[in-house]
């Protein structure tokens, strides 16, 4: 497809010949391709947000992907929401990326969302199109991803540098019905969304109100062939009854180190797939994939890879390709990649042998099925605790959740856990976190130490990845 | 204390913290419909690692993933043979 096809995502898609019998499905609507070029989901006012900075706060992703694609090369910018975004944080994106328009699929926006003059309602309902849809602006996508303060990071992509590893010439990918357990305003399942729609694919998306369960009976009923999660969403489905429902041909898994075992696991359970994992971040951009089944990647990936170059310094990895995100967005916001314009990724290796393993992240930020914990947030929690001197909260590594929060305590006096108090305590500690703290906040163990290492730096010691074992 | 009791007991102990309504425990409920979310399932998960010092789902490599309650105690059983 030449590259004046990808002006934008609906020329993208109204360029294609052939899209008979491709649909995008949600959970409660489905819309074949060719309907969807023709159709308006903001009742045909598109016009209106021409040049605009435009916050998208959409709870379904199905409306949201006819957003993206009415969108995209008309507005200037489109702020990408997930539905799980804190609502407290709104005012900051709306700051940081100059938002002058919202469009929303909630038909009260409540007191908590700041009125910005323009606010448009969006619908999966399609209404026929008949404003000019030509694409006047590269538009600039902004996705958030947590920063090391719990804040969102707005990040700075383009249809171009998002697409950058997708190829749309390729003929077995239009056959494709791909699908995904992330949600498309998140970099991982919005990567699985434009591969589909820049070639022309079926595609099965999910939905945040969904169960495991209906998600894969849904996908089984589209015969979905290709489908990506994290490591944890494949643990969490292969303990699911209905995973027999799908038999993809290609199982992808990103976002999370892929261990041995579960690549192991998703080879027997799915002979037929193609086990690949990938490597790729909202900073940085797709890096690589791998296809032999082996966790960690050849070391000669970092060498040999002509579209993506890579290195390895003070232990992370680091990236600097035509996929990278342009910058941060924000009154503060920091530089994305260095003088040499390598992203730095935080995501430490090590080499054994000939090939390179992921340990951790270096800023011990913990991810916990897909929600992000700030060890000092939980630190803060329990010092509160009368008893409790100093805390440390660290990551256990999980099979479920990809990871979990545990807590060493020094308490004022050691008597407090003497004569088999220590568990009674650990309740009374874990208890008083509950109050404050959303569940998966709340350390799954606390362990009573006598001392915590500090550094000449006089800050406590954070190891970049501490593993269960 | 044998796998099966340990396993049983870590179900309601984590149920009761995490406030969750458990399911009567039988070996073919299925986990999904034993009123612990995948949290709970984790917490269990690393909670029986301290205890029985084995975690089947770094290491079983050849044994299907646990979908039900029977599958899961099993699962513990043959990791720790």
């Amino acid at each position: 497809m030449p590259q004046s096809d990808r002006a934008s995502l609906w020329n993208a898609v109204s360029a294609r010949g052939n899209l008979s019998g491709r649909t995008l499905s949600g959970a409660g609507a489905s819309i074949t391709l060719g309907d969807l070029v023709r159709g308006s989901c903001l009742g045909g006012r598109a016009g209106e947000l021409r040049g605009r900075s435009v916050l998208l706060s959409i709870r379904d992703q199905f409306a949201a992907a006819l957003a993206l694609i009415e969108l995209d090369g008309v507005a200037r910018r489109l702020v990408l929401c997930p539905s799980d975004l804190p609502v407290e944080h709104l005012p900051l994106v709306i700051d940081s990326a100059g938002v002058d328009a919202i469009v929303s699929d909630q038909t009260q926006t409540g007191p908590d969302v700041p009125n910005v003059g323009c606010s448009l309602p969006c619908s999966p309902e399609l209404v026929p199109a008949r404003d000019d849809r030509s694409a006047e602006h590269q538009t600039e996508w902004i996705l958030l991803t947590s920063g090391t303060t719990g804040q969102p990071k707005l990040v700075v992509h383009t249809l171009a540098t998002l697409a950058g590893a997708i190829d749309s010439g390729s003929t077995e990918s239009s056959q494709a019905v791909w699908s995904t357990f992330y949600d498309i305003r998140r970099y991982g399942g919005l990567q699985i969304f434009l591969r589909a729609v820049l070639t022309g694919a079926s595609m099965v998306l999910s939905a945040a109100e969904e169960s495991t369960t209906d998600f894969l009976i849904r996908a089984g009923a589209h015969q979905v062939t290709h489908i990506s999660g994290t490591p944890s969403h494949w643990r969490r489905a292969l303990m699911n009854p209905s995973a027999h429902r799908i038999a993809p041909q290609n199982v992808r898994l990103s976002g999370e180190i892929a261990d041995q075992t579960i690549l192991s696991h998703l080879r027997s359970f799915y002979p037929q797939a193609r086990i690949v994992h990938a490597f790729a971040s909202t900073e940085a951009g797709v890096a690589f994939e791998v296809t032999d089944g082996l966790a960690g990647f050849p070391a000669s990936v970092i060498e040999a890879n002509a579209q993506v170059e890579m290195k390895v310094e003070d232990g992370s990895l680091r990236i600097r390709s035509t996929r990278i995100a342009r910058r941060y967005l924000g009154r503060q916001a920091e530089p994305l990649s260095g003088a040499d314009g390598f992203v730095d990724t935080g995501d430490m290796l090590v080499l054994r042998g000939d090939r390179y393993y992921f340990v951790g992240r270096r800023d011990g930020v913990i991810n916990v099925g897909g929600l992000k914990v700030h060890p000092e947030e939980v630190e803060a929690i329990i010092n509160r605790h009368p008893l409790v001197r100093m805390s440390l909260v660290r990551t256990r590594k999980n099979p479920i959740t990809g990871a979990l929060v545990v807590a060493d305590v020094v308490l004022k006096t050691a008597a407090a856990t003497g004569n088999g108090d220590a568990a009674k305590l650990e309740q009374e500690i874990l208890q008083f976190c509950r109050g404050p703290l959303p569940r998966h906040k709340v350390p799954a163990a606390i362990r009573f130490v006598s001392d915590l290492p500090v550094a000449t730096t006089g800050k406590m010691v954070r190891q970049p990845c501490v593993t269960s074992s | 204390m044998s796998i099966r009791s340990e396993i049983i007991t870590q179900f309601n102990q984590v149920a009761k913290e995490q406030d969750k309504r458990l399911a009567t425990l039988a070996d073919d409920l299925e986990l999904l419909d034993s009123g612990l979310d995948s949290l709970c399932v984790a917490i269990i998960v690393s909670r029986l690692e301290d205890v029985l010092g084995i975690e089947p789902f770094s290491t079983a490599e050849d044994t299907a993933f646990p979908v039900t309650v029977g599958e899961f105690i099993k699962f513990y059983e043959n990791a720790a043979k």
